[in-house]
């Protein structure tokens, strides 16, 4: 993928296992797109507050607000999801008829499978739509999504709520959303990971359960905190023989006590990178997907600043 | 065995599993928990002796295989102690694993539980009962706790230690069984089902919602099928209702016993560590027993050291003279002085690289507050935690061997 591609669509999803900053490349893309001068709408599905955050911005609720020039962010919350699509789509005029909605609302999701996750898809690609139909103040949706574990049944949700309900508004009203969803132009399906044996164990198999129980478009598999490689081949046997016994007393010698301690943290961030490689090599040859990297970055905080840098070298790698 | 506080509280794991039966260990995703509570696990049938038990969700597959859990459902399996014994072991103790599967476990839940074969199997082949557990994350939290009652209420095991499934929040798994006793036992479920229960016993057929708001409006926007699927669902589960909820509670119970203590496990990242700093907050304002907090791959402190910092500084402000140096030596690889500068530049620079984050770490572990009487710090691993010996070198930093 190029970045005019990735950034033409209109809806792109970020999902990985949890930890591997998800929330972080979300951010990132929205920077990125509000630079080519797209309006963005960020949703934080999972509501902790991680996106407003990579902005230094207090939480947003469901109305979306600005967090930064160009991106709207707002927080998925299902049950202010479900009034507006009753207040919407339904027609029905005053929610206080329903006596109390909440415990209701929670009753009901809680028992009814998919009821959650429909009106979590549904907000955000009834946004994408309006986007599309030049209604809405954004022009490209970016997801901050479920983790691994949650993803396909909500992407999946339009077509299990169809395969469950055999008539009603619901089933007319999950079609179009089946539809754009599945339309490559439309969505992509980002999976981010970190270069570690289990967020890649899990992208392995996230990535063929999309391919098997979702009709989605994937986009890139994004490997965020990627340590830099410190030698070449050559450089490595002279690091060697500057760890011998000879070599490392002089260099003791010549800049103190410390220079062992720094020859072994050499050592293991040489080790580090090594395990990490081989996943990468997994990584690659099983997904079939383009690979993003974003280098792991020596830094000491989080917030804007980190944000930028890893919108920098997502652009890098995306040819922006 | 270590000295103990002036309290009496324990200061090690050791002392600190001595006197408990559960052990839950959770924390966010990505910390590394299945890997410390596997770790704990191997350390306490070691030391401690006896049956240890680790319940495990979701380990990485090298590490299953290592415990021999490949392929294997519900069943807990003993770790050959051959296996142990070449890692270098001699356990006092057996080590058992076993692995959940939520399915299987819904299922034999519902068999428990049903009046009789004929309901159980109605229940089982329920399309809205079947996405509810194959699908939904919840009912994987509930059936994890429900699991862990079950083992212990067996009595087979000394020590079970329980890695708990990556929820959104890490708290969600502790309200499972309350929000599964209410969402069972609840005036809803009445409410929902009355209109199939108005016509006499368990009678399927539809009568008329309309006169009251909430039916008109859940029959409009989820169809009236759908509506008598969730009834039927829970008509067949009235006979489970009660099982269910006195089960549930059973297990609120067990996990506030003084048997039960929780090991919060964390990286020195600020996200996880924010996570686990409220967790720790949650169990304690709830009554639980917050019994260690497991800091887990961390930065060797000698990235922390001045001298290494003034060393990284001479490599890389002195890489040539260092260079020249070098070359004087009997090696012949290093007669290649900018090589040689070249690689030394880059080492003190990799050190100044990690020595940042060694101290953001550090400062994150100064400012740690309410934390638990036992706190361990676990190193990063140059290698991934995948066969018997990476565990026990784990176990040997959490139980303070090493």
């Amino acid at each position: 993928v190029s970045g005019p591609d990735l950034l033409d669509r209109r809806c792109l999803f970020f999902t990985g296992k949890g930890g591997v900053g998800k929330s972080t490349m979300a951010a990132a893309t929205a920077l990125l797109a509000a630079r080519t001068g797209r309006k963005v709408l960020l949703v934080e599905v999972d509501a902790k507050g991680d996106i407003p955050a990579q902005f230094e911005q207090k939480a947003v609720g469901f109305t979306p607000r600005e967090v930064y020039p160009g991106v709207l962010a707002m927080a998925m919350d299902t049950e202010a999801s479900l009034r507006e699509y009753l207040r919407v789509s339904m027609r029905v005029p005053i929610i206080g008829k329903l006596g109390p909605l909440a415990r209701v609302f929670d009753f009901v999701a809680t028992a009814a499978p998919g009821v959650k996750e429909i009106l979590t898809i549904g907000k955000i690609m009834w946004e994408v739509r309006e986007s599309i139909e030049g209604r809405a103040d954004h022009d490209i949706v970016i997801v901050d999504a479920a983790a691994t574990g949650h993803i396909v049944s909500q992407l999946g949700a339009a077509d299990a709520i169809q395969e469950l309900v055999d008539v009603g508004p619901l089933r007319d009203q999950t079609r179009w959303l089946s539809e754009l969803i599945a339309d490559p132009h439309v969505t992509a399906v980002n999976v981010v990971t970190t270069p570690e044996e289990m967020p890649v164990t899990e992208t392995i198999e996230l990535v063929a359960r999309l391919r098997a129980e979702v009709d989605v478009p994937l986009g890139a598999v994004i490997v965020n905190r990627v340590l830099p490689e410190l030698f070449t081949h050559a450089d490595e046997a002279t690091f060697e023989a500057l760890r011998e016994p000879e070599a490392s007393a002089l260099l003791t010698e010549h800049a103190g006590r410390g220079a062992v301690e720094v020859l072994d943290a050499a050592r293991l961030a040489v080790s580090l990178r090594r395990t990490r490689a081989a996943h990468l090599d997994e990584l690659r040859d099983t997904v079939e997907l383009p690979l993003l990297y974003v280098p792991y970055l020596f830094v000491r905080d989080h917030g804007l600043r980190v944000t930028r840098m890893v919108a920098d070298a997502l652009g890098a790698e995306l040819g922006l | 065995v270590s000295p103990q506080h002036d309290s009496g509280r324990p200061a090690t794991l050791e002392q600190l599993f001595a006197t408990k039966e559960i052990v839950v260990c959770c924390g966010s995703g990505g910390v590394g928990k299945t890997s410390v509570a596997a770790a704990a696990a191997l350390g306490a049938a070691t030391r401690l002796g006896g049956k240890t038990l680790v319940l495990t969700i979701d380990p990485a597959r090298r590490l299953a295989t290592a415990l021999g859990l490949d392929g294997i459902g519900n069943e807990a399996h003993r770790v050959p102690e051959e296996v142990l014994k070449t890692a270098g072991l001699e356990p006092r103790g057996e080590l058992w694993a076993a692995m959940l599967d939520t399915k299987q476990s819904w299922d034999d839940l519902v068999r428990r539980h049903a009046r009789d074969t004929a309901t159980a199997n109605r229940i089982l082949e329920n399309r809205l009962y079947t996405s509810l557990t194959a699908r939904f994350v919840q009912s994987h939290d509930y059936i994890a706790m429900e699991r862990l009652f079950e083992i212990h209420a067996s009595g087979e095991y000394d020590l079970i230690v329980v890695d708990t499934p990556p929820t959104r929040n890490a708290v969600d798994f502790l309200d499972a069984p309350a929000r599964m006793s209410e969402f069972f036992g609840g005036r809803l479920v009445r409410w929902l089902t009355m209109p199939y229960r108005v016509g006499g016993k368990r009678s399927m057929r539809v009568i008329n919602f309309a006169s009251r708001p909430f039916y008109q409006v859940a029959d409009r926007v989820l169809g009236s099928k759908f509506l008598q699927d969730i009834a039927e669902f829970f008509l067949n589960f009235q006979g489970m209702y009660e099982g269910f909820v006195e089960r549930a509670q059973a297990v609120e119970t067990l996990m506030h016993d003084r048997r039960t203590t929780f090991a919060v496990v964390t990286t020195l990242e600020a996200a996880p560590l924010y996570e686990a700093e409220n967790f720790c907050a949650v169990l304690r304002e709830r009554g639980y027993h917050l019994g260690a907090m497991v800091l887990n791959k961390t930065l060797p402190d000698t990235l922390l050291d001045p001298d290494g910092a003034a060393a990284a500084a001479k490599f890389c402000e002195a890489s040539g003279p260092l260079a020249e140096a070098a070359a004087t030596l009997s090696n012949p690889i290093l007669a290649d002085t900018a090589r040689t500068a070249r690689v030394l530049h880059t080492i003190g620079e990799s050190y100044a690289n990690f020595s940042v984050v060694a101290m953001r770490e550090a400062e994150l572990r100064a400012e740690l507050a309410r934390v638990p009487d036992v706190v361990v710090r676990v190193p990063t691993f140059e290698n991934d935690i995948s066969d018997v010996a990476s565990l026990v070198a784990i176990s040997n930093v959490l139980y303070g061997d090493a």
